[in-house]
């Protein structure tokens, strides 16, 4: 049994611990929001934060999640979040939105971090974070506007 | 003649598509007697899938295409597959627009899979693709909406006791001013239900439309893609369902020859090892457990009709072939008599990778055996038309009783939808395998990425070669093209229809095509065979055809001495649309005025590129800086698009910024490459995908239109990548003719 803490929730779990923490979350909690994208960390797609930290839960084992604080798409609240959420919908960001679960996590830690990113800035946080269909105009527009929000 | 005409033509020799007699059986069979048919001033095909239904409490039956809820919801059955191309946000909008709802109030469903009800008019079944879904709905849709309106009035005015003329609806409120009533539709909609189809409708004054070009509409799944809820095929979860991956030949043309299972069944978790036509299927308790007991598979594979060359080889062998005739796709003038009196010759070779899909959600599907003998699916569902059949065969049973509940994709670029159904076949074949042995249980068949990088279905490896003669004045008088590559009709049932006298259709287009005034004009192709398995990609034969001529185009304008642009503009005499588009992107882009410097060492340059494709006409302008060590860097892309009627101009913004994000991505790095037959490439590391700091600046500007609307999930892919090249040939002088443009060394 390994337990963890998922959106300030505890759960235990009967995994081998080697079972990446995307894997627990999707398969074993129902937790579909955080996304499967690649299995490398190559896209982004299965952000989640651990410990406040943007994580590609596909390369954590569970065991070296456990006794941390994990939140997902279904967890996340806040200032930064409530302004990223709102951000994405006013300007329309997704077009099939299988990767915007992980950019919006990947977003909110970078505006927990740094509200008010020049491009420079929010290139580095979200270069990790693929979208195929290319909604990248938008998500650097979005992550601007939900800046500008929180500052307000 | 295009993809969605050949489509239709190859579905009807494939399945039957419904006589008009059987729609209106099968119709009034599943829901009742309002079914809005026939009778109405539209075309005959159009007006046979427009049933419009309204739905009171006591009529829970299932609707056509509109919904009407007492809670005051419409809801539109979307007949298409949404995987991004925001398709239910547009049919939804087309109804509410007839129909004078409040765009508050409308929501949107996937139709189930019955292409009876559902056909794509442009394939003869049920299916998406070829940018076509707006433009096939654009009629039954606002009649549904139409006729829906119309049912409300008409109930109003009876429970009223006024004339129906004398009622106005707005916003989904139904009103008359002279009484002072009014109700909003969900308290009229179970007597609207009772009122009789109208024989006919009047469709709105498009000078009247509300919603419809309103720029500032939102997508319908703009709130559940962001707070992670919108349920895709991956997030399905049904009781008892085990999670299959397959192991699959490492070289295209291999089979299984034997299996030693011992170590992957000692995989805790693991169920139970299968063997299927496309492999062996490893199925588990969950995800993890069915790709680490694939892992400890030990399978020999047969490979003695497998591909075994590389990609170096099959060019070569290409090559080779281009300098030789082909099957003549298009012949205009006598090419060989022009180039007999020209003043400058060029010649030159394209040449084009194979290309993989890769939409963010891996291709998957959940399918259970149902107790009727057929199965229900759970799937981002593109070609019900063939899934149905196809799955149907496997299992023996009808295609009716193969239900499809059609879910979110998370991408598609044309691999969801395949001539041979693939993966929901391969879902059939596993389910029934371990029916047999074990007893049902749904299974969800589930590809990683290296599945899906290493499993084919690529846009085909093409060789484009070019001769082309200038006259003194530097006019374009002759042009040879000789294009070599794969059919990915070849070996489908689609292949009797799409590929005439040895001429895939879809290869060629965009080329025998080709709208530029060329006097002596000769096309051929060299259809080649390879186990290497290929498919239509996000704009099909354009994403080569569109690249090579636009491309090979700027070189000629470059040895003619002239302005791309004006060279283009004197070519393009009767096509006022692409003429149109060209010049808008021009315009907004500056062409006429210098670009502003770079910084010291680096050159900065435009590139500008116009081509037809889908029925939609787009130009794209590209800004680059090739840096002082050659990389470049693609600063900004202005571009232009004409798709008839707007009907949702941001959802149509996004499409060409996200095409243009494709097509450049992909030209800048993306290859899938063989060696010795094994594909080299395995995950986003090998196939490294577009990123944020590699897109442009976009900017889309829509050409003003009350032409028929056509689709845009396409078009704007085909001009992005030449617009690039077209700015780094006049920065550098040099052509960008072998793709991916890291080949050259500038990325």
């Amino acid at each position: 049994m390994i337990r963890l803490t998922i959106n300030g929730q505890e759960r235990e779990v009967d995994v081998p611990a080697d079972m990446p923490l995307l894997w627990v979350l999707r398969d074993e909690l129902n937790l579909t929001g955080t996304k499967f994208g690649c299995g490398i960390a190559a896209c982004g797609a299965c952000t989640v934060h651990v410990d406040g930290v943007p994580t590609r839960s596909c390369q954590l084992p569970a065991e070296a999640a456990a006794g941390m604080h994990v939140t997902t798409i279904e967890g996340i609240q806040g200032k930064a979040a409530a302004a990223v959420q709102k951000a994405w919908q006013d300007l329309d960001v997704v077009q099939c939105g299988y990767c915007q679960s992980g950019q919006i996590m990947s977003a909110v830690a970078l505006l927990t971090e740094n509200q008010d990113p020049d491009d420079a800035a929010i290139e580095a946080a979200m270069d990790g974070n693929v979208c195929r269909c290319a909604t990248y105009v938008r998500i650097k527009a979005a992550v601007k506007h939900a800046a500008k929000t929180m500052r307000a | 003649m295009h993809l969605p005409m050949l489509l239709r033509q190859a579905a009807a020799t494939t399945v039957e598509p419904p006589s008009r007699r059987q729609f209106l059986k099968g119709a009034a069979g599943a829901g009742g007697a309002l079914v809005l048919a026939a009778a109405l001033p539209v075309p005959a095909r159009a007006a046979e899938g427009a049933a419009a239904r309204i739905m009171g409490p006591a009529d829970p039956r299932p609707l056509a295409f509109v919904r009407i809820a007492p809670d005051n919801t419409v809801t539109v059955l979307v007949k298409h597959l949404d995987k991004g191309q925001g398709i239910m946000t547009g049919l939804t909008t087309i109804v509410a627009e007839e129909l004078d709802a409040d765009w508050g109030q409308m929501r949107g469903e996937f139709a189930p899979a019955d292409s009876a009800l559902y056909a794509n008019h442009a394939f003869g079944i049920q299916g998406t693709g070829g940018s076509t879904a707006v433009t096939n709905s654009w009629d039954e849709l606002r009649m549904a909406g139409a006729a829906a309106r119309a049912m409300l009035v008409a109930a109003a005015a009876a429970q009223w006791g006024v004339p129906a003329a004398e009622i106005t609806v707005a916003k989904g409120v139904v009103s008359h001013a002279r009484s002072g009533k009014s109700a909003p539709f969900g308290a009229l909609a179970e007597a609207a239900s009772r009122q009789p189809v109208p024989a006919k409708v009047t469709l709105k004054d498009p000078a009247t439309f509300t919603l419809i070009g309103n720029p500032s509409l939102h997508r319908l799944d703009h709130v559940s893609k962001t707070n992670g809820t919108a349920i895709f095929a991956l997030d399905i979860r049904r009781p008892g369902q085990l999670t299959a991956v397959v192991a699959r030949p490492p070289r295209f043309g291999g089979t299984v020859a034997g299996v030693d299972d011992k170590a992957a069944r000692a995989v805790p978790g693991v169920v139970d090892i299968l063997q299927i036509p496309t492999g062996v299927a490893v199925l588990a308790r969950n995800s993890w457990a069915a790709m680490k007991g694939r892992e400890a598979l030990a399978v020999t594979w047969d490979e003695s009709k497998a591909e075994k060359r590389g990609t170096e080889q099959m060019l070569a062998d290409y090559r080779a072939l281009a300098r030789k005739p082909g099957a003549k796709a298009a012949r205009k003038g006598d090419t060989a008599k022009a180039f007999a009196g020209v003043a400058k010759v060029l010649e030159a070779e394209y040449s084009f990778p194979f290309l993989a899909h890769a939409p963010m959600e891996p291709l998957n599907a959940t399918v259970e055996l149902t107790a009727d003998g057929g199965a229900e699916f759970w799937a981002g569902s593109q070609f019900q038309g063939i899934e149905q059949p196809t799955v149907a065969a496997i299992l023996g049973c009808k295609p009716e009783q193969v239900r499809i509940n059609t879910v979110w994709a998370g991408g598609s670029f044309g691999r969801r939808a395949t001539p041979t159904a693939d993966y929901m076949a391969e879902a059939a074949h596993i389910a029934k395998a371990y029916a047999a042995k074990s007893g049902k249980a749904p299974i969800h068949v589930v590809w990683t990425r290296e599945d899906d990088i290493k499993g084919g279905m690529y846009r085909p490896l093409f060789v484009h070669r070019f001769k082309a003669g200038l006259d003194k004045g530097g006019n374009l008088v002759a042009w040879e093209q000789t294009i070599v590559g794969q059919s990915f009709m070849a070996g489908t049932p689609f292949e009797a229809v799409m590929v005439k006298d040895g001429v895939d259709a879809t290869a060629v287009e965009g080329a025998s095509d080709m709208a530029y005034a060329v006097p002596n004009l000769a096309v051929d192709l060299h259809v080649v065979k390879s186990p290497v398995t290929t498919l239509w990609w996000r704009s099909v034969g354009h994403t080569h055809t569109a690249y090579a001529k636009e491309a090979f185009l700027d070189e000629l304008a470059a040895a003619a001495g002239k302005d791309p642009v004006q060279f283009r503009l004197a070519l393009l005499t009767g096509h006022p649309r692409l003429q149109g588009a060209l010049r808008l992107a021009a315009d907004k882009a500056g062409w006429d005025k210098p670009l502003p410097p770079g910084a010291k060492g680096e050159t900065r340059a435009r590139g500008v590129a116009v081509h037809e494709s889908f029925g939609s006409f787009v130009a794209h302008v590209a800004e680059v800086t090739v840096r002082a060590d050659g990389r470049i860097k693609v600063d900004r892309v202005v571009c232009a698009v004409d798709c008839g009627v707007a009907v949702n101009p941001d959802v149509i913004k996004a499409q060409i910024e996200g095409g243009t994000g494709w097509g450049i991505g992909h030209a800048l790095r993306n290859a899938i490459t063989l060696t010795d037959g094994l594909v080299d490439q395995a995950n986003f590391d090998g196939y490294e995908p577009m990123r944020m700091s590699d897109m442009p600046a976009v900017e889309v500007h829509i050409v003003p239109s009350s032409e028929r609307p056509t689709g845009v999930g396409e078009p704007g892919v085909p001009t992005a990548a030449p617009a690039v090249a077209n700015a780094v040939l006049k920065a550098t002088g040099k052509p960008l003719r072998d793709l991916p443009f890291s080949k050259a060394g500038i990325v």
